[in-house]
This record gives C-alpha cells, structure tokens and sequence, in this order.
C-alpha cells in the first residue's frame, strides 16, 4: 500500500504542502493564532449565565424584615446592590440611564403586613431589554421570594419547611458556561480549517493553475487528493491538542473521559468536514467565493448545533436543520467525553452519525472531485 | 517490438483523424487531422479562439475530444492516458508553478512527480539548471521572478522526466524578446536531442523558426505545411499576411 504511494507521488506531494504551508502567514496564523483567540474570545465573553445585576433598592419599609429579604437576594448571587434610591421616579431614572437593570421596591406596609399574618408584597423592576439579564433577574427573586417565604412559615409554625428541592449541578458544579463552550470551540476550530482553510488550498490550486498542471502529470488521483487533505487533518489535530492544552491550563477544563476516543471519532468529524470543504472547492471558481460559501456553511454551524445556545429551546425547523450539521453529533461527543467521562456506549449514536456523514460526504466529494479535475 | 506499425509509431510522435471538441452548443475544434514527427518543432498558428489551446490540451489529456482519435507518442489517446502522462511534458501559459516555493523547491517537487528519486533527482536538479542557466536564482521565490525567468523556470518542470513529446501553449506570453531568443534555443536544443515539441504562438518570428505549421482558424485545420510552403496556398507573400486575412476573415464572419 505505502510502496503504491511512493509510486504515485503522494511523498513528494506531502513535502510541498508542508513547506507550503509553513510559508503562508495566513494560514500559519489560522492554525496556531486562530485557536488561542477564539478560546480567550468565546472562554472570556461568552457568558450564558448572568450574575451580579446591578441593582437599586427602594426600601419603603426600612425594617429588619425588609432588609432580610434583600440580604436573601443578594446572597443568590444575582444581584449586586449598588445603592438606595427615594423614589418610584428616580427609580425609573437609574434604569433608564442604564445605571441599574434591576429595582426592588419594598412597601411601607411590609413588615406590618408579616406582623399580622398577612402576605406582604415586594416588587421587582427588570430592564428586560435584555432577555438573558431578565430571566436571571426573576428566577433570583423567585428564589429570593420562595426561600424568605418558607423561612417566615417555619418560623411562625415554629417547624420545619414541608418541602425542601435541593439542586445539584452535575458534572458542571460551578455552573461556568467556560465549561460548555471551550470544548465546543475545539469543534468550531477543526471545521474552519478542515472546510475552509483545506477549500482555500485547493481553490488556489485551481486559480494558479498548478492544479492542471498536476493532471497532466502521472500523479496518481488519489495521491493529488490525500496530499491535498492530509495536511490539514494534522493541523486540526494540532489545533485540537492546543485548545485541549490551553483549555486546561486557563479555564481548568477537565478531561475526565478517554482523549483516545475523542481524537478517534475527531477523525470522522475532519473527514465529513473536509467533504464539505472539497465539495465547496469543486462548486466555486475564485478563493473569494470559497470563502463566501465556507462561511454560509459555518453560520448554521455557530448558530444551530448547539455551539453557543441550545439546541432545545430553539424552534423545531432550526433543530432539524441542526440535525444535518456535523458539529451538533461531535458537541456532544466532545461535551460527553471531556465533562462526564462519557464512553463509547453512551455517545454511540453520535458516532455513528458522523461515522456515516464522514463517508457519505467524503466518498461524494471524491468522485466529484475526480470528475472535475479529469 | 518491429513490426511495420512500431516503426511508424516512432517517426510519428503524433497522429490525430477527425478530433473533434464540442462546448455546449461551440465546435471549438472540428475534424482536425495532424501528423507531427519525431524530433520535429511543430508550431500551431491562429487567431484568438482558433482552437489552439483546445487542441493542445485534448492531446495532453486534459479535455476528453468529443469524437476522433489520436496516438500520442504511439499511445492511444483514449485508453493509454497513464502512458501518456508519462511520456510528455507540457507547459501552459500560467506555466503551472507554486509562487510560494522556490526555484529548486518548484523543479524538485515536479522531478519527483514524475518519479526521480535519491541520487538521480539531484544530478537531474543539477542537469536542468545548468542547462537553463537557473543557478543564480535557485533560492529565489517563483513567485518574485520576472516573466522570462518563470518560463524557463516552467519549462525546466515540464522537461525535468526527459519528455519525448513537449506541449507548449503560448509559451512566450509576456517575456522580453532577449529571452524569448534564447527560450528558442533551448527549445532546439531539446529538439536535436530527439524530443518533439508541439509549440501554439501567435508571434510571426517565432512561426518562422518552427519546421513546419498547421494553421487553425475557427477550429478547422486550413493549412499544414513549412513556413515557406503556407503563404503560397493562399496567394500572399508571407505568413503576416495569411494571418492577417484569416483574422479579417473571422472577424467578417462573425459581424
């Protein structure tokens, strides 16, 4: 088999592409700067959860019991009170300017409301502007209101809470949405060079007319195609162990499962991408359009494999069309294996999904890629 | 191995009958009969859109002819494509080089392309660059390389497995005629060594230094011949001439 490539040319074929790529500062960049940003960016910003909303008090009551129940609300980390106002108007004010999302207002009838047994009622404002600082906003009063509530009643029953949830976060106990989205980067990573870069290469092949070149020499067709992807499967792997590496050493994301599994079935997610990506370079005639149509390829990709939101709470059309994407089926597999120790018996759906994407794709864009370049 | 047709196959280098390319709905090249000889530089002549490049890139394989046959070097254009691929060099007129490899990265990768290996690449490195004067820019980016250098550049890859048969499109697009000179003196050095070449070009000079032409014009072969013979069938005094009155011809045609 190996003594078959020698034959073909594949050796020499590998050779140039390395140097090739060791020269282009574009794609060198891709390769070694594109994951170290991409996972600051999306590790630093990307913050699915809120906490910490500034937050104004109206505090009408100015009882012991009025400063419990903000005590209780502060304490579920969601807000962050950073002052007092004296009025419903300059209530107003604050959030309209911004300075504040969040306003409670506590009654002056509140604490004479407990005394005498009766419900007293405190009030929260959100700038729901924001959706994502709102729901925080209402599921901390929730919180805030059932825990000071079911105190008050133990309290004046002189017993115990009949009814206590107690939540415990899985595999994520800190909640960090670092967690959720660095390993999804790795994926989002080995798409753009697998599918865009690996285009690119052999797009600019076409322009310069090297790769017509190449045809009318006795390289063998399968030595033009797997020196053409073959590199870019390396750098994937590299991309791959760099954001692994850092992943570690900055964000303290675990590798809790087998890593042989994971690159294993990382092999299949490559190979589906780089079908994409050679069947893009067989539909395009200039590295413009290429690259025009790599990122039409990776929007969904961002958007609806469950990369930055999920999948669940999306649409039921936009989760079909995740259904298509490579990258959904490895999310879970990188987000199985790195997070809950997941093994092959649990993820074999996964696998077998990109498994089978990685043939179709890959066996589709070779036989169209023989015809475009016979 | 001498039978009556290997010995032809040896004084034809090549041989088409009736080749024809269909675009679509465009005949780009129709009925063409040519018969090249072995050590011959043959030059192809026309207009823009003649033919020339359709016709040099269905010998070298990469256009499947519509209808017709042809041997190249003796093997059959249809069924013998590896052998053929083998067997010839060809140089475009893009000249096919990695603008990010350097002059001996570019001649390395197509020698070893073609099955030069160890020892043997190297002395055949060593060979076309003296041969090609290439030395002094052996370290140099091919990209940074002025038209005449590329070209000898391109035609040290295509020559770099001793090719009997050379495909040359348009081989001196854009180079100063002080190279282009001595271009055409490598090109007759290859030829006394044996090698055939097939050369399209649309200077006049360079027509006349070819042994003998074939002149296209919208796809039909008009005229075969020496550059001596071609201005008489059409009654002008020189191949300018003839060229000139195609050109007008076509054009006329085409209004």
């Amino acid at each position: 088999m190996l003594a078959r490539f020698r034959r073909a040319g594949l050796w020499p074929m590998l050779r140039k592409e390395f140097i090739q790529l060791r020269r282009d500062r574009l794609t060198l960049a891709m390769v070694v700067v594109l994951p170290a940003v991409q996972l600051l960016l999306f590790g630093y910003a990307i913050r699915t959860e809120v906490r910490n909303l500034p937050t104004v008090v109206l505090d009408e009551s100015q009882s012991s019991e009025s400063r419990a129940l903000i005590d209780v609300m502060r304490n579920t980390g969601n807000f962050r009170v950073i002052g007092s106002v004296a009025s419903r108007a300059e209530v107003r004010r604050v959030i309209e300017r911004g300075e504040a999302s969040a306003a409670v207002i506590i009654p002056p009838d509140f604490a004479a409301n407990l005394k005498r047994g009766r419900s007293a009622t405190a009030q929260i404002v959100v700038d729901a502007a924001d959706p994502m600082a709102a729901s925080a906003a209402i599921s901390g009063a929730a919180l805030a209101g059932a825990a000071r509530s079911s105190a008050i009643l133990a309290q004046r029953t002189g017993g115990q809470p009949p009814l206590e949830v107690r939540v415990r976060p899985w595999y994520n106990p800190g909640m960090r949405s670092e967690a959720y989205i660095v390993p999804g980067v790795i994926g989002v990573l080995l798409s753009i060079t697998s599918l865009v870069v690996m285009s690119l290469a052999v797009v600019r092949e076409r322009e310069r007319g090297t790769l017509e070149q190449l045809v009318v020499t006795p390289l063998g067709r399968t030595s033009l195609l797997l020196g053409k992807v073959l590199p870019f499967v390396a750098v994937g792997y590299v991309q791959m162990t760099v954001v692994l590496v850092l992943g570690k050493l900055v964000f303290d994301i675990p590798v809790r499962g087998s890593l042989l599994l994971l690159y294993l079935i990382a092999g299949a997610f490559i190979t589906a991408n780089l079908g994409i990506g050679l069947l893009i370079s067989t539909a395009v005639k200039s590295q413009v359009q290429a690259t025009q149509l790599g990122y039409f390829v990776m929007l969904p990709n961002i958007l609806l494999s469950g990369f930055m939101f999920p999948r669940e709470s999306m649409p039921e059309i936009a989760q079909w069309i995740g259904l298509v994407l490579p990258l959904t089926y490895f999310l879970t597999v990188l987000r199985g294996i790195l997070l809950k120790s997941a093994s092959l018996s649990a993820i074999w759906p996964e696998t077998l999904a990109l498994v089978t994407m990685a043939t179709v794709l890959f066996s589709l864009s070779v036989l169209r890629f023989r015809k475009t370049v016979e | 191995m001498s039978t009556a047709l290997d010995t032809v196959a040896t004084e034809v280098a090549v041989q088409t009958r009736g080749l024809r390319k269909t675009f679509g709905p465009v005949v780009a090249v129709e009925g063409l009969d040519l018969e090249i000889r072995r050590g011959e530089v043959f030059g192809v002549l026309g207009p823009n859109g003649s033919g020339k490049t359709t016709t040099i890139r269905m010998l070298c394989g990469l256009l499947t002819p519509s209808a017709g046959d042809a041997t190249v070097v003796g093997y059959d254009l249809r069924s013998q494509q590896s052998e053929i691929r083998r067997s010839i060099g060809y140089m475009s007129q893009r000249f096919g080089l990695y603008d990010d490899l350097t002059v001996r990265e570019n001649v390395r990768f197509y020698a070893a392309v073609y099955g030069l290996r160890g020892a043997a690449l190297d002395a055949r490195i060593v060979e076309l660059f003296e041969q090609l004067e290439l030395t002094p820019r052996a370290e140099q980016l091919a990209g940074k390389l002025s038209g005449g250098w590329k070209q000898k550049l391109g035609l040290a890859c295509a020559t770099a497995h001793h090719p009997k048969m050379l495909f040359l499109d348009e081989p001196t697009a854009g180079v100063d005629p002080a190279a282009r000179r001595r271009f055409w003196e490598i090109i007759y050095d290859l030829a006394r060594d044996g090698t055939t070449v097939l050369v399209t070009t649309h200077y006049m000079d360079e027509a006349a230094r070819c042994q003998r032409l074939a002149f296209l014009s919208r796809g039909h072969l008009i005229a075969q011949g020496t550059a001596a013979e071609i201005p008489a069938q059409f009654g002008e005094r020189t191949i300018e001439d003839v060229f000139i009155e195609l050109q007008r011809r076509d054009e006329g045609e085409a209004a």
